[in-house]
């Protein structure tokens, strides 16, 4: 993988960089009440790579992804897909929200769940063919969730619905991915589904960014990690970006110097633990 | 006399009021699915009560113009527009200011309604226009329903029916997960708007059958009775049509056939009857099913840990798991095990240990997700996947006898 750097004479100018991404981000601002929880962010996401939003509790990840989304109304920037405003990607654009969002009693079952990712595609009144329930089912077979289609969504464990919402996800077809922290509260073997679905997108060419507070996995799972402490700190790919010095800069003291040691061999060592070492 | 009322046979006018309230009720249970299901099922209220000012001002306004003031379509268009100024309040109240939802509701819901009683109370000092049956208003009256008012009630459900059909889907994305909804670029607000303005239209086209007071039980009654039954959103919408259906029809039909029995409180007490049915019989949801469902497991439990304490030689306490092991020829009264008591404790130790397998490994997700200690395991798996697990069970136990 060649990695340019800014500084090359035939390197794509940020403009550039903007129009080709599936997701750019520009000052975007966000705050409840008097108090931003984004200040001023700009984002640019790499097509066809994974990208982790990392930062502190309270730093803003899933608001800044919510607003990314429209899901929130910023105070201020834009967001564009491919050059465009986002309002007017939205087809291309699959969303994966925490699990605690959704009333878990609802008189819905697994397939209607998925079923509801292609709602866009079906309309108002078309019916439910066949056709589309095979391919929902094709979404569950992806999660191995396939034996689990008629059942009550609230029947599920945790990890197992986090998969139902990835299926439903799949289910609409995108380009891009944005999931909010998927991997929160869920067993080993699902996050293994999970990431393997992840890869998957990615290697076909889709763009995938998820809100991620693992930084143990940071390393195995993506390719970008983009920082954020309210402010954006760091932002590329993770062999050059996910440094103890960013990091630092990040979390501030919030990173306990034994989880830094812990996290030493993942990370590139620029700072003081790597030289403990 | 009831039979009569039931299969239309009580007049013409009887035969209008029980099919135009059977057709509200339809409206009723399907406008109110959504309502339910998104759980915002008080706002139904708000949106009644804020009906009286509206109707008694347009009340006002038709005797100042010069009419009697009783033209139908005038008070309910004026109940129609107070009540969507309710609702905006309601709406403005609870997303734009820090109030929760239940808090607007009750400030708009008793102020509306105070404001009417002071209009209603005005009009009945008024000279002219006539003014006797406007607080039917408050609790319904069927009592000389005309064509024209069924023909407005059909037309209405109607409207609501194939409103609530076109809308299913953004209804149900918003009920279930608003946030997905928004993502996918669906305008939440606006889908919420569009719900109440079909509670709306059913509370303004019911407020002459039920009445103000009583038609929020037209809208969650049925909902939630059809809830009973089926864990799919298109059935409840069915579910709550057919009870709201029913509930109105018989509920006319009963205050048509016996003298001096108002409609509106009739009819709330079928859909009343509907829901303590499902409430107590519903297979799965139902109390007596849960209750049933509750007491068999106890059993199965207290059979299954008896077992394996017989298999492992320990002492019985529980005098229900006694009783349970003698009864099924387990084990004597004097606390020994027989044969059969055996070779049932042996099988569940077997089982134990093939599940530990079972849920150990990731293969089988779909299988271990099925364990509760006390299903079978010749039951959950195919007998290849048996043979499978055996091959690596840990080398076998005896039992003790």
């Amino acid at each position: 993988m060649t990695i340019t750097l800014a500084r090359d004479k035939d390197a794509p100018t940020d403009a550039e960089r903007r129009l080709a991404s599936p997701l750019a981000i520009r000052g975007l601002t966000v705050s409840y009440g008097q108090k931003p929880a984004v200040f001023s962010v700009d984002m640019t996401v790499r097509a066809g790579h994974m990208t982790a939003i990392i930062g502190p509790n309270g730093a803003g990840k899933s608001t800044l992804l919510k607003a990314a989304l429209g899901i929130l109304k910023p105070l201020a920037g834009t967001v564009t897909v491919l050059g465009q405003p986002m309002a007017w990607q939205r087809d291309h654009i699959a969303y994966v929200p925490q699990r605690a969002s959704v009333d878990w009693d609802f008189p819905t079952r697994v397939i209607d769940v998925v079923l509801m990712g292609m709602y866009g595609q079906l309309g108002l009144l078309g019916r439910v063919r066949a056709k589309h329930r095979a391919q929902a089912m094709d979404c569950l077979e992806r999660v191995g969730m396939t034996d689990f289609a008629t059942r009550q969504i609230g029947q599920l464990s945790g990890g197992q619905q986090q998969r139902v919402f990835l299926a439903r996800a799949l289910a609409q077809g995108a380009d891009l991915y944005l999931l909010d922290e998927p991997f929160a509260g869920v067993d080993a073997a699902t996050e293994q589904a999970i990431i393997n679905v992840l890869k998957g997108l990615r290697d076909a060419g889709k763009t995938v960014v998820a809100v991620h507070h693992d930084l143990s996995t940071v390393r195995d799972y993506f390719d970008d990690v983009f920082l954020i402490n309210t402010q954006a700190v760091a932002e590329g790919p993770v062999a050059t970006t996910f440094t103890q010095t960013n990091l630092q800069t990040a979390y501030g003291g919030r990173l306990a110097g034994a989880q830094m040691d812990a996290l030493a061999d993942t990370l590139i060592g620029t700072g003081t633990g790597a030289a403990a070492r | 006399m009831i039979w009569d009322a039931l299969l239309l046979g009580l007049g013409y006018n009887a035969t209008l009021v029980t099919l135009g309230a059977g057709i509200l009720g339809i409206a009723g249970g399907v406008g109110g699915s959504f309502l339910f299901l998104r759980k915002r099922a008080l706002v139904s209220d708000a949106v009644s009560h804020a009906t009286l000012p509206g109707v008694g001002l347009a009340f006002v306004l038709m005797v100042a113009m010069g009419g009697d003031g009783r033209n139908l379509i005038g008070l309910l268009a004026g109940g129609a527009v107070s009540a969507a100024i309710g609702l905006l309040c309601v709406n403005w109240l609870s997303t734009r200011t820090r109030l929760a939802e239940d808090a607007a509701i009750g400030a708009v819901l008793s102020v509306f309604f105070g404001f009417g009683i002071v209009v209603l109370t005005y009009i009945q000092t008024m000279s002219s226009g006539r003014q006797a049956g406007l607080e039917s208003f408050l609790l319904g009256s069927t009592a000389g329903m005309l064509q024209s008012d069924a023909l407005v009630l059909v037309l209405a459900a109607a409207l609501t029916l194939a409103l609530v059909l076109i809308l299913r889907r953004p209804l149900t994305l918003v009920a279930f997960d608003p946030d997905f909804a928004l993502a996918t670029g669906r305008n939440v607000n606006r889908i919420d708007l569009a719900m109440m303005g079909i509670v709306l239209a059913v509370t303004v086209v019911g407020l002459k059958i039920v009445g103000l007071i009583l038609i929020v039980a037209l809208l969650i009654i049925p909902p939630v009775t059809a809830r009973f039954w089926t864990e799919r959103v298109d059935r409840v919408l069915l579910g709550a049509g057919i009870v709201g259906g029913l509930s109105g029809y018989v509920g006319a039909a009963i205050s048509a056939a016996v003298p001096d029995v108002p409609t509106g409180p009739i009819i709330v007490l079928v859909s009343f009857a509907l829901f303590m049915i499902s409430l107590l019989c519903a297979p799965g949801r139902g109390v007596v099913s849960s209750v049933v469902q509750h007491r068999q497991y106890q059993r199965r439990v207290h059979l299954r840990q008896g077992l394996l304490a017989l298999a492992q030689g320990q002492p019985i306490y529980e005098r229900l798991t006694q009783r349970l092991m003698e009864r099924g020829g387990l084990m004597r009264g004097d606390g020994v095990a027989t044969d059969k008591g055996r070779a049932h404790a042996a099988q569940a130790l077997l089982d134990e240990a093939r599940w530990q397998v079972v849920r150990s490994d990731q293969a089988y997700a779909a299988a271990a997700l099925r364990y509760d200690g006390l299903t079978e395991m010749s039951s959950v798996l195919t007998p290849d996947q048996l043979r499978d697990i055996d091959a690596r069970l840990p080398a076998p136990q005896g039992v003790t006898p």
